[in-house]
């Protein structure tokens, strides 16, 4: 039972999240809907380089680390290079993917 | 003032995601969309590095600029190098960065909510952590790993460096007990908070990640990729769940959504189920028996 009514106070605290959620997928959708095939593989691209956002998160665990915490600082360090190869390389290789598209 | 400032960068650098997007469905605009969605990132990030309120110390700016700055250069110089016939692994490899990164956000948060060896002696109770910052920890570590486990093995595959599926007899069951597993650590991880759990944890995915990938066929490859693309879209959500950072939840749920639509569209495109791509050597493997 307490199970329960925690898994409400979850939800009604982040009710505002949650519709946010909700809507944020139909946008999702509603923006790939009656792609072409040959856009296919750059908008996968193109995605993927968006979920590059992962990085922000990155920044901001090393923002909030304590300068003698050696363990988080590595990982940190990983993380951000990391993000950062998935959100250049990704803009960078997508670019490419597009430009070949024009002289097509 | 600062945070203010942040939060319109944020609001601004969503919608230029989701213009960007979909510019990006048209032939004609795609280029330009994926410039704007560029730019939206740039602010995001620039915004989260400069206006960030409250005294840090230099040497974490420098380790981040230092980051930054390798990963530009790795990113921009193969992207730009690569053969046009090796981008599809190419993107898969970043793609398998950006989980790796969720993955490890959230051992970092993991391990600053349970430190080993706490300044006060005093270790903490997992019953002392909210719910869902804990949900949004283990759910982020789960979906990061796989994603970036099952990317470097396409990664592998589309290289030719595993060229031949690898199918392990009854691979299908043995996936199914490992997720499973997955599940079951998960769970005990959320009632424990123990270190050693969240590494148990940590290798039961990664290997997850790879047996899934392994006995898929290399056409299929542009499925799959797109498969952990949006896995890795949900993980940055959660990311920004953990940290209520509403341009990680755009970006992440706008990718996650999408992807799995890409997904399924790509599959139709194909003529073939999702079903049979991700289970699908069920069917080739009896076929092959049966001649």
């Amino acid at each position: 039972m307490e199970q329960i009514q925690s898994f409400f106070t979850l939800l009604g605290e982040n009710e505002q999240m949650i519709y946010f959620v909700i809507l944020s997928i139909f946008v999702g959708i509603e923006v790939i809907g009656g792609v072409p095939t040959v856009l296919h593989t750059p908008l996968m691209s193109g995605a993927n380089a968006i979920h590059g956002v992962v990085i922000v998160g990155a920044i901001f665990v090393m923002l909030n680390t304590s300068p003698d915490d050696y363990i988080s600082l590595t990982l940190g360090f990983f993380a951000v290079l990391l993000g950062t190869l998935n959100v250049v390389g990704g803009f960078v290789v997508t670019d490419r993917m597009l430009e070949m598209f024009k002289k097509k | 003032m600062q945070h203010h400032i942040l939060s319109a960068i944020y609001i601004i650098a969503s919608v230029l995601f989701i213009v960007g997007l979909k510019m990006m469905g048209n032939p004609k605009s795609a280029r330009k969309g994926n410039l704007i969605s560029a730019a939206g990132m740039t602010a995001a990030i620039a915004g989260t590095i400069f206006l960030h309120e409250g005294e840090i110390s230099s040497i974490i700016y420098i380790l981040i600029f230092l980051a930054i700055l390798i990963g530009t250069v790795i990113g921009w110089l193969t992207a730009k190098r690569v053969q046009m016939t090796k981008i599809p692994e190419l993107v898969s490899m970043f793609n398998g960065m950006g989980g790796a990164c969720a993955a490890l956000i959230s051992l970092i948060e993991f391990h600053h909510l349970f430190p080993l060896h706490p300044a006060e002696g005093i270790y903490t109770e997992v019953s002392s952590v909210s719910t869902g910052t804990l949900v949004c920890i283990i759910s982020g570590l789960v979906i990061g790993s796989v994603s970036f486990a099952g990317s470097i093995i396409a990664f592998l595959k589309l290289n030719g460096t595993l060229e031949k599926p690898v199918r392990l007899p009854r691979y299908n069951y043995i996936n199914l007990v490992i997720l499973a597993f997955v599940v079951g650590v998960s769970i005990q991880l959320f009632f424990t908070g123990h270190v050693a759990v969240i590494y148990t944890l940590l290798t039961l995915a990664l290997l997850y990640g790879v047996l899934l990938v392994l006995p898929i066929g290399g056409a299929d490859m542009p499925v799959v990729i797109s498969l952990l693309n949006s896995f890795t879209g949900v993980a940055a959500a959660f990311g920004g769940f953990l940290y209520d950072n509403h341009v990680m939840l755009t970006g992440g749920i706008l990718v996650g959504s999408a992807g799995t639509l890409l997904t399924i569209v790509m599959c139709k495109a194909m003529n073939r189920p999702i079903m049979q791509v991700i289970f699908g050597a069920f069917g080739t493997h009896a076929s092959a028996s049966a001649a």
